[in-house]
């Protein structure tokens, strides 16, 4: 897709995440009506109001929409690499691992300290975690093969669930509640504080992965094809993976495994405008953005006052997804 | 047409300046003009991991620039084996290669891309893709990562797509298209990259006459224009018609390589496939008269021609 082609929709997504975040800071047990919210975010209004919307629900939003972005690039990034469209970084158990990573982080530095360390962990076991799947796979067989690859993440995602409840039985009452939060994702401890790490990390990431769309583009037709056609193989996939994991790795590390928001979001991209990466990854990074901020808008009210994990959202709404691709492909 | 009687004169070159006869050390470069060297290369060894034989085994071939040579060999022989090597996908274990009197390891993919147009054997779109977007591609080596497609690059696409006869399909899904328009579409990606070079792994398998004569009329336009061609196939009829040149492999090595004529011999490919054949020559009309052709005989001609040998088994129940 050419680049005038490609600014329309990505205008229209961007409005689309937007609309998403306000709506995502009007809705919840204090409704706000769009009036107040403009009069709120001008710096007047409600000082009680002010304070729930500036406090609670925009670092809340923000960082959602900051989460759903880095996922579903990373999604879209290790769909090309692994030239599979199901590949995406929780049922590849790259988040498991990342959980992993940032579990024990936790527990062996204790909570709330050195938070900027917990993405770096999550990293470590992100990386470790893509390693071992694509290890199983090839033992298996052959790495590309779609089938061999789901059950390898599968499996590893299994063994790392193991891992996360085994070290949070031996922690302590408080932590134990905490594994909900790992292994479903949630974003309600979201702060500023948070928020500005998460975006430290994942920003200057996004832009990486994005300046791989090219050699990307190229990756999706077969390594030998990219390298006819110029492409530096290691390099590009060293950067690519590197990123992709750094992705689901921040985003974990900030709010736990949230599932399927990879697959949906790329996809829903591919469908309405096709598979250029010029366009499918920051279109992925907006779209993924106002997905999650609805799915944990919804997490928020759908049971209120009870808050549902947002991964338990997202996958409700990824499962069906994911049968849905499968059966596709497979006819 | 005229084009090619010109070319088919001088495919009766001397002897001395065919392929394998004068092997050059890699880097070596001849004086450019007729007769320089596109591909180049010495002692060449390649085992798979695990392989109880060497797929290529001590190969040393000169490819010579602007004319259109033509691997051909049995199933296994090592063809594409010996095109991977050529192109730098595959690492020799011994031996050298070279590119227009450089090292292959002393050039960049980027760099490569610019020079030789590829069209591998297999590729599978894996996620949806236009045809003017499979095209497009070949300009990567032209803009990396960053520069927006210049009127030059649209150009080359829309050159490339109208020579291989797809531009009709540039709006259509690759997955839509037939055996032949998705092979016309790889080798106009080629043609956008503007390489001096072609490089082809059976680029007409499973075509149709129509689709695979009108790919090898292309590749013969493509070096009469001045450009090298190298490919892999199995169609003897159509390299003896189409290729200045020929390599013969069988089992990794090389055992004859020159003009049709000369590697197209009965005796020759009846060892190497296994088949006997006998040489015909192309009634015409046209450029083509008299080019060899080979004719696979059945086994009953077979078995007939063992019983006229003395002392061959013969099958016959006399």
């Amino acid at each position: 897709m050419s680049r005038t082609r490609s600014a329309a929709p990505l205008l229209l997504l961007a409005l689309v995440a937007l609309a998403a975040l306000a709506l995502s800071v009007s809705v919840g047990a204090v409704a706000v009506r769009p009036a107040e919210l403009v009069r709120v975010l001008a710096g007047g209004g409600d000082p009680a109001t002010a304070a729930i919307i500036r406090e609670l629900r925009l670092p809340r939003a923000v960082q959602a929409g900051l989460i759903g972005g880095a996922l579903a690039v990373s999604g879209a990034t290790f769909q090309a690499l692994l030239r599979n469209p199901l590949a995406e970084p929780y049922v590849l158990g790259v988040s498991g691992g990342a959980a992993v990573g940032a579990v024990a982080v936790t527990l062996l530095a204790g909570p709330a300290r050195l938070p900027w360390l917990v993405p770096v962990a999550a990293f470590a076991g992100a990386a470790g975690a893509i390693l071992l799947v694509l290890r199983i796979a090839a033992s298996a067989g052959r790495v590309m093969d779609t089938r061999v690859l789901l059950l390898a993440g599968v499996v590893a995602g299994a063994f790392f669930n193991a891992c996360i409840l085994l070290a949070l039985v031996f922690a302590d009452a408080e932590s134990f509640r905490s594994a909900i939060f790992w292994m479903m994702g949630s974003v309600s401890g979201a702060g500023w504080g948070g928020t500005a790490l998460l975006a430290l990390y994942a920003l200057p990431v996004m832009a990486l992965i994005l300046s791989l769309a090219r050699p990307l583009n190229l990756l999706a037709l077969g390594d030998d094809t990219a390298a006819y056609l110029g492409v530096s193989l290691q390099r590009t996939k060293l950067l690519a993976y590197a990123g992709a994991s750094m992705l689901a790795a921040a985003a974990v590390a900030a709010a736990g495994v949230i599932g399927f928001v990879g697959l949906v979001v790329p996809h829903a991209i591919r469908l309405l405008w096709g598979s250029d990466h010029q366009f499918l990854l920051p279109a992925s990074a907006l779209l993924g953005a106002a997905f999650l901020m609805l799915a944990d808008a919804l997490a928020r009210t759908a049971a209120a006052p009870t808050e549902i994990p947002v991964g338990v959202i997202t996958a409700f709404i990824g499962v069906p997804f994911f049968v849905w691709l499968l059966r596709r492909r497979a006819a | 047409m005229r084009m090619r009687n010109a070319k088919r004169g001088m495919r009766n070159r001397p002897a001395g300046a065919a392929g394998t006869s004068t092997p050059l050390r890699s880097g070596e470069r001849r004086p450019g003009g007729e007769g320089a060297t596109a591909w180049c290369c010495t002692g060449l060894s390649f085992r798979y991991p695990g392989a109880a034989a060497s797929a290529i085994d001590e190969v040393s071939i000169e490819v010579l620039a602007r004319e259109c040579t033509a691997i051909i060999g049995p199933n296994g022989s090592g063809k594409s084996t010996l095109l991977r090597l050529l192109l730098g996908t595959l690492e020799p274990q011994a031996g050298s290669v070279g590119f227009s009197g450089r090292p292959l390891g002393e050039w960049s993919r980027h760099e490569l891309a610019r020079a030789i147009g590829v069209v591998p054997q297999r590729e599978e779109e894996v996620f949806p893709l236009t045809v003017r977007e499979l095209v497009a591609m070949g300009r990567y080596p032209h803009l990396g990562r960053w520069r927006g497609e210049a009127a030059a690059d649209r150009d080359a696409v829309s050159a490339a797509m109208r020579r291989c006869d797809v531009a009709p399909l540039a709006e259509r899904l690759m997955d839509t298209l037939s055996g032949g328009e998705r092979q016309r579409a790889r080798l106009a990606r080629a043609l956008a990259q503007q390489p001096g070079a072609f490089a082809l792994d059976e680029p007409t398998t499973s075509l149709d006459v129509r689709h695979e004569m009108g790919i090898f009329e292309l590749l013969r336009a493509l070096a009469d224009g001045g450009a090298t061609v190298l490919l892999v196939t199995h169609n003897l009829n159509l390299a003896a018609r189409f290729a200045d040149r020929l390599l013969l492999l069988e089992r990794g090595r090389i055992v004859a390589s020159g003009p049709p004529a000369a590697v197209l011999e009965s005796q020759l490919l009846e060892r190497v496939y296994g088949w006997p054949v006998r040489i015909g020559q192309h009634p015409g009309p046209g450029a083509d008269a008299g080019a060899p052709q080979v004719v696979p005989l059945t086994n009953r001609e077979r078995a007939g021609a063992e019983r006229l040998q003395p002392g061959a088994n013969s099958t016959s129940r006399h």
